[in-house]
Parts: structure tokens; C-alpha cells; sequence
């Protein structure tokens, strides 16, 4: 008997709607209106709040990333009077549009899934933060409006309303930075839950020395603020009964929010580049005209060089929340980054290598494009060594017990290599990381002089200068990074690390200021042809796309895991079924999955925007057509 | 001279990366890396070289002429029999390398750390939280200089009368008993162990032993016997004191950030 395609389709739909169906059941056939927990149907609740939280996130980093950058290049345009930028900055709101709904739709199953799953975790969150969910909810129609006026008025704005128009964009970025700091709030408490003293509500600083007399009567309050300073950390419950006694400003302003907020704004505008880059990198290599290549190809150049900005302060703000964690709690930094998670951080390690190498391989090849740029060709394989020596250095891991075998174990002598256990430890890495950033803006300086000759006199002494400077920080830096296996690691952490951070951001400052002037007046021996890019260079931004998310998403698993078996760390205990540490294999086939999940929703909303923009020009040929018909 | 093709003189570096991994850092310079991490840096070089070669496409396809003749060219006819044969071969013998049973123990699946306890006891006596414990002896070295050197020398004393039998009269770990233990003794001069870790730390490995190692992470396997059932806890803040007075290396603290 044949079957028809259609019928085919109906079986399979019909069966898989049992299946569904038999497969939730048990959910249903249990009383849970008093539950501490409910289970999700089939893959359970952790993984569904997962899923949905992560692509929440990326897709949240993304609407807010893109709009930071896009009103600085609608000011770049508006002020050089040239259309092209601001076109492009309208073309990057336009795929926040897309994205914007679905962020949205996201936020809200989210909600729905952990109020349903969660629901004693969430009862007790929204008794702390209820009133800051009020202002989420007014902060996030600002945003919704602001967003709408601001690409919809986009045409309408031009000429003397511009002004007007880049405020609203100003607005936008106000409203979508003032939501992720409120719902970071959120989840750095429950990493957190405690302040320092010197921040400390007064009401929440005569509770807490309540519960100090009370717990030890013989002690005085003299004696309770012994060794209590500004900076001592106070928890915002009370010790024994867990009861939350601060103010809700208590609970917002916890100890790793503030660092969370930097590292997220930042990242967001690196992440929010790399997927403009992605989309531009797509739409050149299926371009058909070489105007539309070499509009994607700026459009790309633009995105890589945004992610890129992005990119080089991020390291030393990870470094910074990594050593707030420390200080808040000295067992979860240990066991962040020399237990539980240390793994985790050679695989971020290797990542970051191939964001870096990555952006140094895209600004490589775009010289190609550049008459005059093959001068530098010659620098490019020292480069490319040190870039990978550091990376190298960088993804050692400190033990190698878990990857060697018995008898190299004993070879070594232990788990650590005799030498290379030295590139483990964090000194080492904090070094070749500010050589990379180095490498990275020298690749980005000779992408800006390509083509060029500066006509000022005192052209040979500048590039000695900048030379020397390169040189002299690069051996300040190895030199501290030395020092910093010998000195106590407070020093280290709080004086050496930021020194090496400041020479580097110096050197890149100094040298930007002194090129600026010495190629201010410069002949230009050849225009960039833009749209002469290899098809391999595209697939690079790709790919740098696809590493910002997956690392996003493992970094999520560590911050979120770190609390181990805690919904709020300290306070209140996980007591589900889920409550282990998942595998860090199963960690990465999780962000796998979601990352292709978003790359997928990204790819159809992107779609239906090129879909859209085809309908539209289709429609504008025929009544052109029309129009030249008439006129005959 | 004829000069090398750009595949020729990858090819060499890539050996060469190899030969001076395998047998000058893990042979003449120091101990042999393992083979994984000896893979990982060999990936890099591949990666540094594949970018070299393809930034540039004239590059790229200078790259691929020797490949491309090989396999088309008839001049290259017995390089292609001679290829044809090796690469199986060495497929094979990798194959094999891979796959082939080896008597060899299973491996130390541990972590570089163990992850302590929130609190920090002494038998079952609570003596704060492992962020704040202090070792109650450490102000002496600004305050009191004399009687910290008692207490140094106490710890002397208790180090050399119980630890150096495994972590060495050097504290290197090398003792007398480390060649038949795994994991091996701590080595206290390693950079990356005194100061990574406050003192509070080392008092609970101290006190608690191999016994009292985490869930996470075991096996742990390790030998360290419960010191907390023969020290006072005056002996082990000073065995403290003495490691890093005699290594020079500076427990964890958080100063005045904290």
C-alpha cells in the first residue's frame, strides 16, 4: 500500500504528539501545589532553565551590546557627513529589532519555567527583590519605546532632528544597561549574598550586631567591631535562622555584583560585535554584486574591530571579578580556579587563544586589501610565534595528573611538570596575556599605517620611539611576571598584576596618540579595496562568533556552578534532585546544544530580515518598472 | 643553494617543534612533558602554521603546488608509491600506539586542589571560617621577632620529628618514604603551592589528613595520616610558620583589600 506524503506527516505528527504527551504525563499525575520543587517533563528542570537562561543571555547580550556601538557610529556619521555609517548603524538597529522580540519571549519562558520548576527559589528571591522587579518592568518598557522610536524614526530623524535622534539612542543604551544591572543583581546574590561593612545599611549593621551579642553574651559590642573594618564582609541573613535582614539596596549592591555588571557591559559589546562581524561575513560570501561585497566587508572590518575593543580590556576585568570571588570567598575561588572549575579555564584559555589569534588572522588578511600593506608582511611569522608561545603558556595546565599516564606521572616526579608547572601558575598567564593584547594592537597598528607615509620630519624618530616602547613594556612586563613567582601573592594580586595591566593599556594609549600625529598628514600610496577579501577570512569571523558564544556559555556554567549545591550561596540549600555539580563534559554538550539552538533562532530571524529587505526591493523593481512603462 | 618550498620548510619546523619538545625541554633541559600536552603544543604549531600559509593566497597556493604536483605530476610518480605506502603505515603504527593494551596502572584522576570546608575545626572544635582564621603566631614576626623565632623553631622541631619522612629535609617533598607513595608529598618550594593558599588552609590539610579530603574529586588516595590526633594546634600553626619561613615563599593573605 503506498502512503501518501501527506498522510506520512500525519502519522509522524500524530505519533509524536503521544509521545510528548505519555512522556509529560507523570508531571501531571502528581499533587504539586505546596511543591518545593517540580520536575520538567522529560529533560528535567535544571537543564530546561539552562537552555532557556543561556539563550536569554546571549540573545540580551546581543540587543544590548549592538545599540552601545551602533549610536557611536551614527555620531561618526552624523559629524563626518558620511551616509555610509550612518546607514550601517542603521542596518546593525535593524537586526536588533529581530532579536529584540525574541530576547523577550526568552526572558518570559524563563520566568515561567523557573516560577513553575522553582518554585520556593523564586518566592524567596522575589520577597528580597520584589521592588526592583517593579522598576525591571518600567525600565524595560523605556527600552521597548525608546527601541521603537529609535529605528522606526530613524529616516524620519535625519537632517536637523539628528541630534534628537542620537539622544534616543543615548536613552536606549541608558534603559538596556540599567535593566542588565537589575537582573544582575539578581544572580550575583545568590553567588553573594553579603556586603562590606563599609557599604552597609544601618538597619542591616544593628541586626547583624544583634545576632553577634546574642549568639556569645560574654562579648560586648566593643569587641565585636575588633578587626571589623570597612571592607569586612557582613552577611545580609541572619546566621542562624537564614532569614534575610538587610535592605533591598543591601541585597543589589552585594559583593560580586559590580564587577559582574563591568565584565557583562564590556563583554556585551565584544559579543554584540562578533555577531554584527558573523552576519556581515555571511552576507559577503553570498553576495552577488561586488558593491554589495564590499559594503558586507566594511561591515565586517567594523564588527571584528568593535568585538576587538571589546575583546583586549575583558581579560583584565575576568581577572577582576575572579579575585572578587576570591576575596568573597576563599574555598569558591579555590575552588573556581584550582578544583572543581580548573579545567574549565584551560578550555578558556585555548578559546580566547583562538579569539585572538583569530582577530590577528582577519586584520592580517584585510592588509591584503590595502595597496602598500606588504611591507609589514615580513613582521607577520614573529608575530604569529609569539602569539602562540603565549598562547601555549596560557593553556598549560598547572596539574597534569588527569592527562598523563602513570608512568609519566612518575617520570615528573608529581603532578606538576618540573618547568612547564610554572606556566600553571597565574603569574605566568597574567604575563602572556598582556603580550598577546601587545601582539593584537601592533597587528591593528600596522592595518592603520598600511597604504600610508607620513610626511612629518620627525617620522624615523617616531617609529624608534614606538618601537621602544613596544620593546621596553614587553620586558617590564616578562620582567614583573618573574618577580611575581617570588613575592606574596597579595602583592602579586593587588600591585604587580595591575601594573602589568597599566603598562600595556599605557603603551597603547602613548603610541596611539604619537601615530594619530605622525600619520595626520600622510600620502596614501593605495585605497582600501574593500571586497577583496579571501572567502577564509569571512569564515574566521564565523568562527570567532561561534567561540564568544560557546565561551560565554562555559563561563555561565562556572559562575552559576560555583555556588555548588546552594540556590543562594550559604543560605539556602539545593536540595532537588540536581543538586551536583554537572560534569564538565556534560557542561560542554550543553552549551553545544544551545549554542546551535541560538545560532539556528539568529540565522531565522536574520533570514526573515533579508527576506523581508528581498520583498521590498522586488516590489520597488516592478513600480519602477511601472513607473518607466507610464512614462513611455 | 636550491631554496626549500614554504611546504618543505613547514614541514621542518613541524619536526623539528617536535624533536625539540620531545627530547630537548623533556629530555636535556628538564623531565619528559607527557605525551597530551606534548599534542596540545603540537596542535598550536599547526594552527600558527596553517595561518602563516593562508593569510595570503598567493602564499596559500605556493603552499599547495608541492601537494598538488605530488599527486598529479608524473615526475613525482615514486614520490606518490612511496607515499601511498608510508601514510597507511604510519596510520597503522598510530593506530596501533592508540589501541594496543600497555600495563600500565590506571591513571590519578585528581584535582590540582582540594576544595576546603567553609569552616575550619580543630577535632570537633569550630575555629572560624576558613576566610577569616588567622595563625594566631604570625603578628609575632612584626611584633614579637624573638618569640616568633620560638615558634619557628618549635615548628622546626614538629616538621622534623613528623613531616620530613615524605616532604623531604628540603621540604621538596623528596623525603624518604616519596618514591613509594602516589600522589607524591607536597613540595613546599614549588612557587605554586605555599602562596597560593592562606594559612587557615594548610592548618586543615594539616589537621585532617588524607582521611579528610573532600567527596569531590576523589579518589584522593593520599597518605597524609590526621594530625590533629597527635599535634596541638600551637604545633601546627608553627610547622606553618616554619614552611614558610625555611622556603621564603608567603601563605595567602588579602590584606587590606579585605
Amino acid at each position: 500500500m503506498k502512503i501518501s506524503k501527506k498522510r506520512l506527516y500525519l502519522i509522524l505528527g500524530g505519533l509524536l504528539t503521544i509521545y510528548v504527551l505519555l512522556a509529560i504525563a507523570p508531571a501531571f499525575a502528581q499533587d504539586m501545589t505546596e511543591a518545593e520543587y517540580r520536575p520538567f517533563p522529560v529533560i528535567g528542570s535544571r537543564t530546561a532553565a539552562w537552555i532557556a537562561a543561556q539563550l536569554h543571555l546571549l540573545f540580551g547580550s546581543f540587543i544590548l551590546g549592538v545599540p552601545m556601538f551602533a549610536v557611536i557610529i551614527e555620531f561618526i556619521g552624523w559629524k563626518t557627513k558620511d551616509m555610509r555609517y550612518d546607514r550601517m548603524a542603521q542596518e546593525f538597529i535593524k537586526l536588533c529589532m529581530g532579536a529584540f522580540s525574541t530576547t523577550a519571549l526568552l526572558g518570559g519562558v524563563l520566568v515561567f519555567i523557573l516560577i513553575w520548576c522553582y518554585p520556593k527559589v523564586m518566592s524567596k528571591l522575589s520577597g528580597i527583590f520584589g521592588p526592583t522587579m517593579i522598576f525591571y518592568v518600567i525600565l524595560f518598557f523605556g527600552e521597548t519605546f525608546t527601541l521603537y522610536l529609535y529605528s522606526y524614526g530613524w529616516d524620519k530623524m535625519q537632517g536637523r532632528h539628528k541630534g534628537w535622534h542620537l539622544f534616543l539612542g543615548v536613552l536606549l543604551n541608558v534603559w538596556g544597561t540599567a535593566i542588565m544591572f537589575v537582573s544582575n543583581a539578581w544572580l550575583s546574590y545568590q553567588t553573594s549574598p553579603a556586603t562590606q561593612h563599609g557599604i552597609l545599611s544601618e538597619m542591616r549593621k544593628k541586626s547583624w550586631m544583634e545576632e553577634q551579642l546574642a549568639a556569645d553574651p560574654s562579648r560586648t559590642p566593643e569587641t565585636v567591631m575588633e578587626g571589623v573594618t570597612d571592607h569586612s564582609m557582613i552577611p545580609l541573613h541572619n546566621e542562624t535562622t537564614g532569614e534575610f535582614m538587610g535592605t533591598v539596596w543591601d541585597a543589589v549592591n552585594n559583593f560580586t555584583w559590580m564587577p559582574i555588571n563591568i565584565h557583562r557591559l564590556v563583554g556585551n559589546i565584544a559579543f554584540g560585535g562578533s555577531i554584527v562581524a558573523a552576519y556581515a561575513a555571511f552576507r559577503f560570501l553570498v553576495a552577488k554584486t561586488k558593491e554589495d561585497k564590499a559594503h558586507y566587508d566594511w561591515m565586517g572590518y567594523t564588527g571584528n574591530f568593535i568585538a576587538l575593543c571589546g575583546l583586549i580590556p575583558l581579560p583584565f576585568l575576568g581577572y577582576w571579578l575572579g579575585r572578587e570571588i576570591y576575596l568573597f570567598n576563599n574555598t569558591m575561588g579555590i575552588n573556581m580556579m584550582g578544583s572543581l572549575f580548573s579545567w574549565l579555564f584551560i578550555i578558556q584559555a585555548v578559546m580566547i587563544g583562538v579569539l585572538f589569534i583569530g582577530a590577528n588572522y582577519y586584520l592580517w588578511s584585510g592588509m591584503g586589501r590595502i595597496q602598500g600593506a606588504e611591507i609589514y608582511a615580513r613582521y607577520r611569522p614573529y608575530m604569529i610565534t609569539i602569539i602562540i608561545l603565549c598562547v601555549a603558556v596560557w593553556m598549560t595546565p598547572r596539574t597534569l595528573s588527569r592527562i598523563a599516564s602513570p608512568s609519566e606521572l612518575s617520570a615528573m616526579g608529581g603532578g606538576n611538570h618540573p618547568r612547564l608547572g610554572l606556566f600553571g601558575l597565574m603569574t605566568a598567564k597574567n604575563t602572556v596575556v598582556n603580550i598577546i593584547i601587545l601582539i593584537t594592537f601592533l597587528s591593528f597598528l600596522f592595518y592603520r599605517r598600511s597604504g600610508k607615509t607620513p610626511t612629518v620630519s620627525w617620522g624615523k624618530v617616531g617609529n624608534v620611539a614606538i618601537s621602544s616602547i613596544f620593546f621596553f613594556a614587553t620586558v617590564a612586563i616578562v620582567v614583573i611576571g618573574i618577580v611575581g613567582f617570588s613575592v606574596p601573592t597579595d602583592l602579586r594580586v593587588n600591585v604587580l598584576t595591575p601594573y602589568q595591566v597599566l603598562i600595556a593599556l599605557v603603551v597603547m594609549a602613548v603610541v596611539t596618540v604619537v601615530d594619530i600625529f605622525m600619520y595626520r598628514k600622510a600620502t596614501t600610496s593605495g585605497a582600501i579595496n574593500w571586497g577583496e577579501m579571501t572567502d577564509r577570512s569571512q569564515y574566521v569571523l564565523i568562527l570567532i562568533a561561534i567561540t564568544f558564544t560557546s565561551l560565554m556559555g562555559l563561563m555561565g556554567y562556572a559562575r552559576s556552578g560555583l555556588r555548588e549545591a546552594w540556590h543562594i550561596f550559604g543560605v539556602m540549600q539545593d536540595t532537588s534532585v540536581d543538586a551536583f555539580t554537572p560534569l564538565l563534559s556534560e557542561a560542554v554538550n550543553m552549551v553545544a546544544i544551545i549554542m546551535v539552538i541560538f545560532f539556528a533562532l539568529v540565522g531565522f530571524i536574520f533570514w526573515l530580515g533579508l527576506w523581508g529587505e528581498k520583498k521590498k526591493q522586488e516590489k520597488t523593481a516592478v513600480e519602477r518598472e511601472a513607473v518607466a512603462q507610464g512614462d513611455d | 643553494m636550491k631554496k626549500l618550498s614554504l611546504f618543505t620548510t613547514c614541514l621542518i619546523i613541524l619536526v623539528g617543534s617536535w624533536v625539540f619538545l620531545r627530547f630537548v625541554v623533556g629530555g636535556i633541559i628538564s623531565v619528559p612533558i607527557p605525551s597530551s600536552v606534548i599534542a596540545m603544543y603540537m596542535g598550536l604549531i599547526v594552527i600558527a602554521i596553517l595561518v602563516h600559509i593562508s593569510v595570503e593566497d598567493s602564499q596559500f597556493r605556493e603552499f599547495l603546488r608541492p601537494i598538488r604536483e605530488t599527486l598529479v605530476d608524473d615526475r613525482r610518480r615514486l614520490h606518490r608509491r612511496v607515499l601511498v605506502v608510508l601514510i597507511p603505515l604510519f596510520l597503522l603504527g598510530y593506530t596501533y600506539s592508540i589501541i594496543a593494551q600497555r600495563a600500565n596502572p590506571p591513571g590519578s584522576p585528581r584535582d590540582a586542589h582540594p576544595s576546603p570546608p567553609l569552616e575550619l575545626t580543630y577535632k570537633d572544635e569550630v575555629i572560624g571560617t576558613m576566610q577569616d582564621v588567622v595563625n594566631p603566631y604570625r603578628h609575632y614576626e612584626k611584633d614579637d621577632p624573638e618569640a616568633f623565632r620560638a615558634h619557628v623553631e618549635n615548628g622546626k622541631r614538629v616538621y622534623h620529628d613528623n613531616c620530613f619522612y615524605c616532604h623531604g629535609d628540603h621540604l621538596d617533598g623528596q623525603g624518604h618514604f616519596a618514591p613509594y607513595l602516589q600522589p607524591l608529598p607536597a613540595n613546599f618550594q614549588d612557587p605554586g603551592v605555599i602562596p597560593n593558599f592562606q594559612e587557615s588552609f594548610f592548618f586543615w590539610r594539616i589537621a585532617k589528613g588524607g582521611p579528610g579530603l573532600p567527596a569531590a574529586g576523589t579518589p584522593w588516595d593520599s597518605a597524609m595520616p590526621i594530625w590533629e590526633d597527635k599535634l596541638t594546634k600551637e604545633e601546627i600553626w608553627d610547622v606553618i610558620l616554619f614552611l614558610s619561613d625555611y622556603t621564603g615563599y608567603q601563605p595567602r593573605t588579602f590584606g587590606e583589600a579585605h
